[in-house]
């Protein structure tokens, strides 16, 4: 399989919640600290992107945000005009009365018409070389087949037009295996896991973008290897840790109990962890990313987490 | 019963119940228990509308495949978690498809015309996918069941929305929607076949950009719906007033995680402002209690710095079977493990002074170690957060 950093174009999804956008950040910074020219863009503009490298608000326009870092927001009205002007040569359009109107009608009524004007702006940036690498802190995992899909969709409704003609680069690209991927978060609980397996087929069904690989977030650290939780299992009796406290001077009750609640919520998650492991086809790498004790925002989150998945990546 | 500054209390006081929060909260869990609680605890019907639940769960809650009735969940689950409820807990999930369906068959002027929507390509390609669908027909449903009186108690768990609030907004863009300007200018050409001098480029981009059978199949697609315009209005209202009445309630569903409480935040900021009627903020998987002990982070300190030291302690290791190098790694893995868990006690703490508008209620339950996927899990949880 390709490495995943070689390929051109990263889909980042999953639920809502599991950290998508803290990955999407982190590999973007990856690549561009391996060298890579990289693009990073949100899709839902929520505004988050810009925390994680601590800059400004992202907006359509690409900004330079670390050596080699590139990051923007997606505009939909924003990126038809651009496409407008610079692929269908249509001139003047910013002038058309309600343009933007318009389209935000047309896009409520017809699916693939608000995606296809995000996929196309992502895949146009890939297409013209302007990065190594575009990774897309996509839609929740939700959202991401009908935007995957796109293409497709506008084929089946659009029977003619110039949209219609667009469409089959865009399907060459996101076919292309060896360019572009679907990275899905999860992290290690029921749900997640069974979205995880549900959204593999939808997507492997419904588009022709390969699963690229998964970034399972938030595993707790294992606290004890075998023998180890044997003697954590016997310091667990009150009477066997009584000359400590005495030394101590306090109670170790809470301590133990912290650490049994950390070995039950491992042991419990790592069942969801065999379990995906088990039905995902093995040529895929999943990748394990350390539960986070220290505030999970910011430019050191981004460290940590780029760190983490270099070393899963084996760099 | 207890009073109003419990859940019980609000909960027995209302008719309706909406849950909302960011995702993965556990909003539907939530709503589950509550409305499960309610149906063990007290007498009459209870409802639980949800959108989205994770499979074993809708199995438990006998939603086993597709459809939009109302099913009653068997006693035998009830049984099995050792209670005998007192009312009876209902259930029923969301498909947005069948929901719409019904909605043209309500509102369409007549058989023809209901027939011509229904079999429209484009109507059956976006049923699923229009104008946030999932937000309206969910509290389109909700005002049906409502309205048919046959429920005490009817719980909802709203569907993942992009922004979360779009839901409570949805009639009135609904109604906006088909009374726009632009509807009437988008499917003016087709209609009369006149086009107006001054907006002939715009539909010069259009054709030029999508193609005009492509405009023609929206166009005929909207002049049909349309016909539903007034009925339609009428319903979003409704629907509307349901949301504000006084024997609705909101409950916001959170964990103190930074991204959930920045939303949850917002929330109750928006319900309020817009004069939504904000009973209770539940707080999910929030770390235990004892983690915030400072005597015992102290401790934890102590015992990580001198773990080689303590393990030394004569006659300790031998009595845990092990020797002193071991005991100093598992002393120093119960040292940073306390500590580390700790840090995110202390800063969920810190989120939750953070929350500063807050409703009547607040309920926490603690990290559950388990997931929950039947009644007695429901109604462990349910018994935490009930008051």
């Amino acid at each position: 399989m390709v490495d995943l950093l070689d390929r051109r174009l990263l889909f980042v999804t999953g639920k809502g919640g599991v950290g998508k956008t803290t990955i999407s950040a982190a590999l973007a910074w990856l690549a561009a600290e391996r060298g890579k020219k990289t693009l990073v863009c949100e899709v839902d503009a929520k505004g988050d992107l810009a925390d994680f490298y601590e800059t400004a608000p992202t907006r359509f326009e690409e900004r330079e945000v670390a050596p080699r870092l590139w990051a923007m927001s997606m505009d939909t009205e924003a990126s038809l005009k651009q496409y407008l002007s610079l692929q269908l040569k249509i001139p003047l359009v910013a002038r058309i009365g309600p343009l933007a109107q318009m389209f935000n009608f047309v896009a409520s009524a017809a699916p693939g018409v608000r995606e296809i004007v995000t996929i196309g702006k992502l895949c146009w940036e890939v297409r013209e070389r302007h990065y190594d690498l575009v990774v897309v802190d996509a839609s929740a995992a939700g959202h991401i087949v009908g935007q995957l899909a796109a293409p497709q969709a506008i084929n089946q409704l659009v029977q003619v037009g110039l949209v219609r003609q667009q469409t089959g680069w865009m399907l060459d690209i996101l076919g292309d295996a060896a360019t572009t991927g679907l990275v899905i978060v999860a992290t290690p609980a029921e749900m997640p896991v069974n979205e995880t397996l549900e959204l593999i087929d939808r997507v492997r069904d419904e588009t022709n973008v390969v699963l690229a690989g998964i970034v399972v977030n938030r595993v707790l650290p294992e606290l004890f290897g075998r023998a180890e939780e044997e003697v954590f299992e016997r310091l667990e009796r009150p009477e066997s840790r009584e000359p400590l406290e005495k030394r101590l001077g306090g109670s170790l009750a809470p301590l133990v109990e912290a650490a049994r609640l950390t070995v039950t919520m491992r042991r419990s998650r790592a069942e969801h962890l065999e379990h995906l492991r088990a039905e995902v086809d093995p040529a895929v790498p999943m990748l394990y990313m350390p539960y986070l004790f220290f505030r999970a925002t910011g430019l050191r989150a981004t460290h940590q987490i780029a760190d983490a998945l270099s070393a899963e990546l084996g760099y | 019963m207890g009073g109003p500054e419990t859940l019980e209390g609000l909960l027995t006081s209302k008719e309706i119940a909406i849950a909302c929060g960011s995702g993965g909260v556990g909003k539907t869990t939530t709503a589950a228990a509550m409305a499960a609680m309610a149906a063990v605890r007290h007498r009459g019907k209870v409802l639980v509308l949800t959108v989205d639940p994770a499979r074993r769960l809708a199995s438990a809650l006998g939603l086993g495949g597709f459809g939009n009735e109302e099913k009653k969940v068997d006693e035998e689950a009830f049984k099995a978690a050792g209670v005998k409820p007192r009312g009876e807990l209902w259930a029923a999930m969301l498909d947005t498809k069948q929901s719409w369906d019904d909605l043209v068959r309500r509102h369409a002027p007549d058989a023809t015309t209901r027939d011509r929507i229904l079999s429209n390509p484009l109507y059956q390609n976006i049923s699923g996918k229009f104008v946030q669908s999932h937000d309206y027909i969910a509290m389109e449903r909700l005002y049906e069941i409502h309205t048919s009186g046959d429920y005490d108690l009817i719980v909802v768990d709203t569907p993942p929305t992009r922004n979360a609030l779009d839901f409570i907004e949805a009639p009135r863009r609904m109604a906006d929607f088909f009374s726009s300007r632009l509807l009437r200018l988008l499917i003016a050409p087709y209609r009369s076949r006149m086009v107006n001098l001054a907006s002939r480029p715009f539909y010069q981009v259009a054709d030029r950009v999508l193609g005009s059978q492509f405009l023609e199949d929206i166009a005929e697609f909207f002049i049909l719906f349309q016909t539903m315009y007034a009925g339609f209005v009428e319903r979003a209202t409704a629907v509307e007033r349901l949301l504000r009445d006084k024997r609705t309630t909101f409950v916001v569903v959170s964990t103190l995680e930074p991204a959930p409480v920045s939303e949850a935040e917002f929330f109750i900021q928006v319900l309020t402002a817009k004069r939504f009627n904000l009973g209770a903020l539940v707080l999910n998987k929030v770390l235990p209690g004892y983690l915030l002990d400072e005597e015992a982070d102290e401790l934890a300190a102590r015992l990580g710095d001198e773990a080689a030291e303590l393990a030394r302690i004569e006659g300790l290791a031998s009595a845990l079977d092990t020797d002193e190098e071991q005991l100093t790694r598992v002393l120093r893995e119960v040292a940073a493990n306390f500590r580390n868990f700790a840090t995110v006690a202390r800063r969920e703490a810190g989120m939750r002074r953070d929350l500063q508008v807050r409703p009547q209620v607040v309920a926490t339950a603690p990290e559950l170690e388990d997931d929950i996927h039947d009644v007695s899990g429901l109604l462990g949880l349910g018994e935490l957060i009930w008051g």
